[in-house]
C-alpha cells in the first residue's frame, strides 16, 4: 500500500498543516466578509459581493474614532512599559541584589492570574480612589500587564549578551554612558524591539481587562463587542482584514532587511 | 572624538584588576539596580499587589451600593458564591482542560513541523502563526459565527461523519448544532490560545540536536520510539510551559463563552463580568475572583511540582 506509506511518512506534515488551517480560518473568513452586502444589521451570511465596505472603510459612526483611540493607547502603552520593563530586565540580569527572588515572582505573577482577576480587582482599586474611569485608567492597566512580557522578553535577550564585550569597551576607555550607548544599547535592541513590539499587540487587541476600567470610553475591541450584540457592520471585517495584512507584511520587510544585513556581514 | 580627547593617555598599563573606587562610588554602584527597579515594581506594587489587598477587603464586605460597602468579614460570601456558582467553576475547569489538551494534540504537531520539518519555509510558517494575532481577537472570534453556523458546511461534514452523534453523547453539542453549545466554545478557546502553545513548544523543540535522532535511528529505534523516548522528554518543558500559558487564560475568558456558547455554558469569568459590571455585587465578584485565583495558583504549582521543572520561570 503505497499510499498508506505515504501517509504513515507525511503524518507529521499533515497534521501540522491542518492546524496551521485551524488557525487560519477564520482570517480567510474575515477577508472573504469584508466583500460581502449583508442585507440586515449582521454580516454571518454570505450574500453579495461588494467592495463598498473596502471604499469606505470609516463609514461606520464611531468606529474610526475608537480605533485611533485603541492606537494611542497601544502606543503610550508600548512606550511606558518598554521602558520601565527594560530597566526592570537589566537590573534582574546584571546584578545580585536581596530580594531579588521576591522581584522575579512579582513580575511572573501578572502572566500568571487570569485577566479577569486582574481586571476586577484594578477597578475596585480605581473604585476605591474614585479615580474617573478612561483614558488614564485604561493606560494605567495596559501599563501594568504588559510590563511582564517585555521584561520576559528582554531578559531573554540579556541573558544570552556576553559581559565581555562590555568590559572590552570600557578597556578602550569607553565612559559608562558610551559603553551603554555604543555596545549594550545596540545588542539588546531586538530583544527590546521583540518586547514592544509585543506590549503593543497585547494592548491593541485587550478586552477584557479594559472592558473593566474604561467606563464609558470606547476601544476598538470594546467597539467590536458591542457591534456583535448591536450588528456587525462590514467594515470591521475591513479594519480586520487591513491588520492581518499590514502585520504580515511588516514582518516581511523585516526579514528581508535582515537578510540583507547578515548578507552583508558575511 | 572629544571622548577619545578626554580620554586619559594610553600609556598607562592596562589594569588586570579594576582600580579600586572610592567608597562613596562603590556605594552608588551599590545602589544602581535598585534604582533601575523602582520605576516597574512600583508600578507592579501599586496597580497589581494592592488592588489585590483591596480586593480581598472587598469580598469580605457587605451592603449595597447606596448606602456603601463596610468590611464585616463576612466569610459567608464565599460559601454563597461556592454553591451558587460551582457549575460554573466546574464548567470552567472543563472546557478549560479540554482546550489545553486540544491545544496539545493540534499544536504539538505543527510545533514539530516547523522545528524539523520546514526547512527554507520555517520563518514564513512561523509568520502565518503569529500574525493573527495582530488581528483583533475578537473579529476573529466572531468569524467562527460564520464558520459554525447552523447547517453550514462545517457542521454538515461533522454530522455525515459521524462525529456529532459523538458529541451529542458526550454533552457537547445538542442536535444538529455545534453554535451555542460546550463544544463551540471549546472550539472557540482552542482556536484563541493555539499560538500561546505552539510557541512554547516550537521553542523547546528547536533548541534539540538533530543528531540525538539521528543516534536513536541509529540505535534501531523506530521513529515513534524515538519520538517517545528522546523527543517528547526533551520538550517538556514547552509542553509545561505551553499548557499553562492555554490553561489559566483560559479559565478565566469569559469573550468566547459569550460570543459562542449560550446561557449554559457560562462560565466563571462571565459570572464575575456581570456581578461586577451589571448587578454591582462587588463582594461576591470578588469573593468569586480569589476563589478562581487560589484554585489556579495551587494547580499551577501542584503541576509544575509533579513535571519536575520548577526552573521554568
Amino acid at each position: 500500500m503505497p499510499f498508506v506509506r505515504w501517509l504513515k511518512h507525511h503524518l507529521v506534515v499533515i497534521a501540522g498543516l491542518f492546524t496551521l488551517g485551524y488557525l487560519l480560518l477564520p482570517n480567510v473568513v474575515v477577508t472573504v466578509f469584508s466583500f460581502n452586502k449583508p442585507k440586515g444589521r449582521f454580516n454571518y451570511e454570505w450574500q453579495q459581493f461588494s467592495t463598498e465596505a473596502w471604499r469606505d472603510p470609516c463609514g461606520v459612526a464611531d468606529m474610526c474614532g475608537s480605533l485611533s483611540l485603541s492606537l494611542q493607547i497601544a502606543f503610550w502603552a508600548t512606550v511606558g512599559a518598554t521602558a520601565l520593563g527594560t530597566m526592570i530586565a537589566f537590573a534582574l540580569v546584571r546584578y545580585r541584589f536581596r530580594a531579588r527572588g521576591a522581584v522575579n515572582s512579582l513580575i511572573f505573577l501578572p502572566m500568571a492570574m487570569p485577566e479577569v482577576v486582574m481586571a476586577a480587582s484594578l477597578l475596585t482599586l480605581f473604585l476605591n480612589m474614585g479615580a474617573q474611569l478612561g483614558f488614564w485608567t485604561i493606560l494605567i492597566a495596559h501599563i501594568m500587564f504588559c510590563l511582564s512580557f517585555v521584561v520576559t522578553a528582554v531578559k531573554a535577550r540579556v541573558m544570552s549578551m556576553d559581559p565581555r564585550l562590555e568590559q572590552a569597551a570600557q578597556d578602550l576607555y569607553a565612559g559608562p554612558v558610551q559603553t551603554f550607548l555604543r555596545v549594550t544599547l545596540p545588542i539588546a535592541a531586538p530583544g527590546i524591539a521583540a518586547g514592544a513590539l509585543l506590549a503593543f499587540a497585547l494592548s491593541f487587541d485587550d478586552f477584557i481587562i479594559t472592558n473593566f476600567n474604561a467606563g464609558s470610553t470606547v476601544t476598538f475591541p470594546m467597539f467590536v463587542w458591542g457591534s456583535a450584540q448591536r450588528g456587525t457592520p462590514v467594515q470591521i471585517n475591513v479594519i480586520g482584514t487591513a491588520m492581518f495584512l499590514v502585520a504580515v507584511l511588516f514582518v516581511l520587510a523585516g526579514m528581508v532587511v535582515g537578510n540583507r544585513r547578515n548578507r552583508q556581514k558575511a | 572624538m572629544t571622548s577619545l580627547a578626554d580620554a586619559p593617555p594610553p600609556l598607562a598599563p592596562p589594569a588586570a584588576e579594576k582600580p579600586p573606587r572610592s567608597p562613596k562610588a562603590r556605594k552608588r554602584g551599590r545602589l544602581v539596580p535598585y534604582w533601575l527597579l523602582l520605576p516597574g515594581l512600583l508600578w507592579l506594587v501599586v496597580f497589581f499587589a494592592l488592588p489585590m489587598i483591596y480586593q480581598a477587603s472587598t469580598s469580605v464586605q457587605t451592603g449595597s451600593l447606596e448606602e456603601g460597602f463596610k468590611v464585616t468579614w463576612h466569610f459567608q460570601t464565599y460559601w454563597n458564591a461556592l454553591s451558587d456558582y460551582w457549575p460554573q467553576f466546574l464548567r470552567s475547569v472543563l472546557y478549560a482542560g479540554a482546550a489545553t489538551l486540544l491545544c496539545l494534540l493540534l499544536g504539538y504537531p505543527l510545533a514539530y513541523l516547523i522545528a524539523f520539518r520546514a526547512g527554507r519555509w520555517r520563518n514564513v510558517v512561523l509568520i502565518l502563526v503569529i500574525a493573527p494575532f495582530f488581528t483583533s481577537f475578537l473579529i476573529r472570534t466572531l468569524a467562527w459565527k460564520t464558520i459554525l453556523a447552523d447547517g453550514g458546511p462545517v457542521v454538515g461534514t461533522l454530522n455525515s461523519l459521524h462525529v456529532l452523534d459523538v458529541t451529542n453523547w458526550l454533552g457537547m453539542t445538542a442536535g444538529d448544532r455545534v453554535l451555542a453549545t460546550p463544544l463551540a466554545v471549546v472550539c472557540g478557546l482552542t482556536y484563541n490560545f493555539l499560538p500561546f502553545m505552539i510557541l512554547p513548544l516550537y521553542t523547546s523543540l528547536e533548541r534539540i540536536d538533530g543528531r540525538l535522532h539521528e543516534a536513536a535511528g541509529d540505535l534501531y529505534a523506530k521513529p515513534f520510539t524515538t519520538f517517545r523516548k528522546v523527543t517528547f522528554p526533551l520538550s517538556m518543558p514547552g509542553v509545561v510551559s505551553g499548557t499553562l500559558l492555554t490553561f489559566i487564560p483560559a479559565s478565566g475568558d469569559y469573550v468566547n463563552a459569550d460570543l459562542l456558547g449560550s446561557t449554559d455554558t457560562r462560565m466563571v469569568g462571565n459570572v464575575i463580568q456581570t456581578q461586577f459590571l451589571r448587578i454591582l455585587d462587588y463582594p461576591t465578584a470578588a469573593a468569586l475572583s480569589f476563589i478562581l485565583m487560589a484554585a489556579i495558583l495551587i494547580m499551577v504549582t501542584l503541576y509544575i511540582r509533579k513535571s519536575g521543572t520548577e526552573d521554568l520561570v
